[in-house]
């Protein structure tokens, strides 16, 4: 005999979000990805491959960056979750936003939610990062935009502004290097 | 919109599972027997939850591991032989300061698996149970439906080879062949019992049953060899170097006495189902210094065993071929360090 489960059964958990406890019912096989976008309206996180290939998913748990697509959202109670809503500070931007948004760092914009939340937990570990440090970190976000070169710049930029808030970009990143 | 979007948007969703959260290794036993073969188990989630969202695997029940006591972290010393519960990260691994000094050979393995965060997420004992991959298999329900499936998941024909009596789907592991070469220790417990097999007594050449581990038995410690004087390393060919899985690993180790080598052993990792032994080659290092000659014609013994079927990326006999480098490069590495 087949047991089957009831369609609507759904778990009732406390997930912390952004800093704030929400209460949130959902089936229990959905992913973190699946409740964040579905369940709690929450469409900055990014659905890409969902095979944890692109990294458009990244959010931050307890500060690390992990895959949404392949969390159970059933496993993240009592964790603490960021998601590319939570990084700006009230009507201020995250640095990290604000150099993305002025150096070019985003075309398309679709792998831009995972890169801010990957590029925040590198800084947060390491506030000067070489740039070979970068690319390591951000090895497991898919750009098929840019080329890279300017989310490294925009990630430079905003690390020197997190210790200096008036920390402009160089010449050569605006207008190009004379040759 | 909350709730509402769910129907409507095209996405891969985990198959329906019934989910247990064990708080120790005895009671996840416990219910891994219960549950019966229909029951999985999950540590990172980053191999079982694709399979499922593509309907490789479909679980009635998932036991998940992340809760139970004593599963996680390095305990012992490197002298005494350190152990590593299987929940350990690999970022923990990579981060842990006596591995990466005492065991060199596995900290390059898994610095070399996959991203950062996936890293983050993925664990030693996950990629110890791997599963195996294809061309074939590693693709979405549709589309596997569109070829009549394969032998590994929902057909009989292996597409690779279709005269073939068993799976040739290839082991993708960036750790089993290190732990095979190393002479690692790996502890499973069942219901009841349990028992210490040595790392490449899991593996067999069965791209289906590709473990020796019953399926009610967990994997729960895993016992690197003391370290003494011996050498290890990995090397790995890739596609892209910033992420991808191996189409060709090599691990390799050697004891010594003064310069000389005692005793070499060398596993090849996604050339088949299991990572493969190129005994000969290992044995004809014994008594050299690991000179340009003996690394040579060492690397020229190690082609033979390397059997890849054009199942993974790049072209086979060039896969093959790069045997012979990776050895190579292997061993110049035990040489040099």
């Amino acid at each position: 005999m087949k047991t089957r489960l009831p369609r609507k059964r759904k778990v009732h958990l406390r997930i912390r979000v952004n800093g704030e406890t929400h209460e949130v019912a959902f089936a229990p096989h959905k992913t973190l990805l699946e409740v964040l976008r579905e369940d709690m309206g929450l469409t900055g996180t990014k659905h890409g491959c969902e095979l944890g290939e692109c990294g458009t998913c990244t959010v931050l748990i307890d500060g690390e960056p992990q895959l949404s697509c392949l969390v159970l959202g059933l496993e993240c109670e009592g964790m603490d979750i960021i998601t590319v809503e939570g990084l700006a500070d009230g009507p201020q931007p995250h640095p990290l936003q604000q150099s993305f948004a002025e150096l070019g760092a985003a075309q398309c914009g679709y792998c831009t939610p995972g890169i801010l939340l990957a590029s925040k937990a590198l800084l947060d570990e390491d506030p000067n990062p070489p740039r070979d440090r970068i690319r390591e970190a951000l090895s497991g976000n898919l750009c098929r935009c840019t080329g890279y070169i300017k989310i490294y710049e925009a990630v430079e930029l905003a690390a020197r502004r997190l210790k200096d808030p008036k920390a402009e970009p160089s010449r050569e990143i605006l207008r190009g290097y004379e040759v | 919109m909350a709730g509402s979007g769910e129907n409507k948007t095209a996405m891969m969703r985990l198959s329906k599972f019934k989910y247990l959260a064990p708080r120790s290794v005895n009671d996840a036993a416990k219910m891994l027997a219960d549950a019966g073969p229909t029951a999985s188990v999950v540590a990172g989630g980053t191999d079982l939850y694709p399979n499922m969202k593509r309907r490789h695997q479909t679980p009635k029940t998932l036991i998940g591991l992340r809760r139970v006591e004593g599963m996680r972290g390095v305990s012992g010393t490197p002298e005494g032989g350190l152990r590593i519960g299987p929940m350990t990260t690999l970022t923990a691994l990579e981060r842990n300061a006596t591995v990466k000094a005492a065991h060199p050979g596995l900290w390059k393995a898994v610095h070399s698996i996959s991203t950062p965060i996936l890293r983050n997420m993925g664990t030693l004992g996950g990629n110890i149970c791997l599963d195996t991959r294809c061309n074939y298999y590693d693709q979405n329900y549709e589309w596997r439906r569109a070829i009549n499936f394969c032998m590994k998941c929902d057909g009989d024909t292996c597409w690779v080879a279709p005269g073939s009596k068993v799976c040739l789907a290839v082991s993708s592991s960036d750790t089993a062949p290190l732990l095979c070469a190393i002479g690692a220790r790996l502890h499973l417990v069942s219901a009841t019992g349990e028992r210490e097999i040595a790392a490449h007594e899991l593996y067999r050449r069965d791209g289906i049953h590709f473990l020796s581990k019953r399926p009610d038995e967990l994997l729960t410690e895993i016992v690197l060899p003391a370290t003494n004087g011996w050498r290890s390393t990995y090397r790995k060919l890739r596609r892209r170097e910033a992420f991808d899985f191996p189409v060709l690993g090599v691990g390799a180790w050697a004891s010594f006495d003064g310069p000389v080598v005692k005793e070499a052993r060398i596993f090849l990792g996604a050339v088949s189902p299991a990572p493969v032994e190129a005994a000969e080659a290992a044995k004809s290092l014994v008594g050299t210094r690991l000179e340009p000659d003996a690394v040579a014609r060492a690397s020229d013994l190690a082609y033979g065993p390397a059997k890849p079927v054009d199942n993974t990326d790049f072209l086979t006999r060039w896969r093959k071929e790069m045997t012979k480098v990776y050895v190579k490069g292997a061993l110049e590495d035990l040489r040099g360090s």
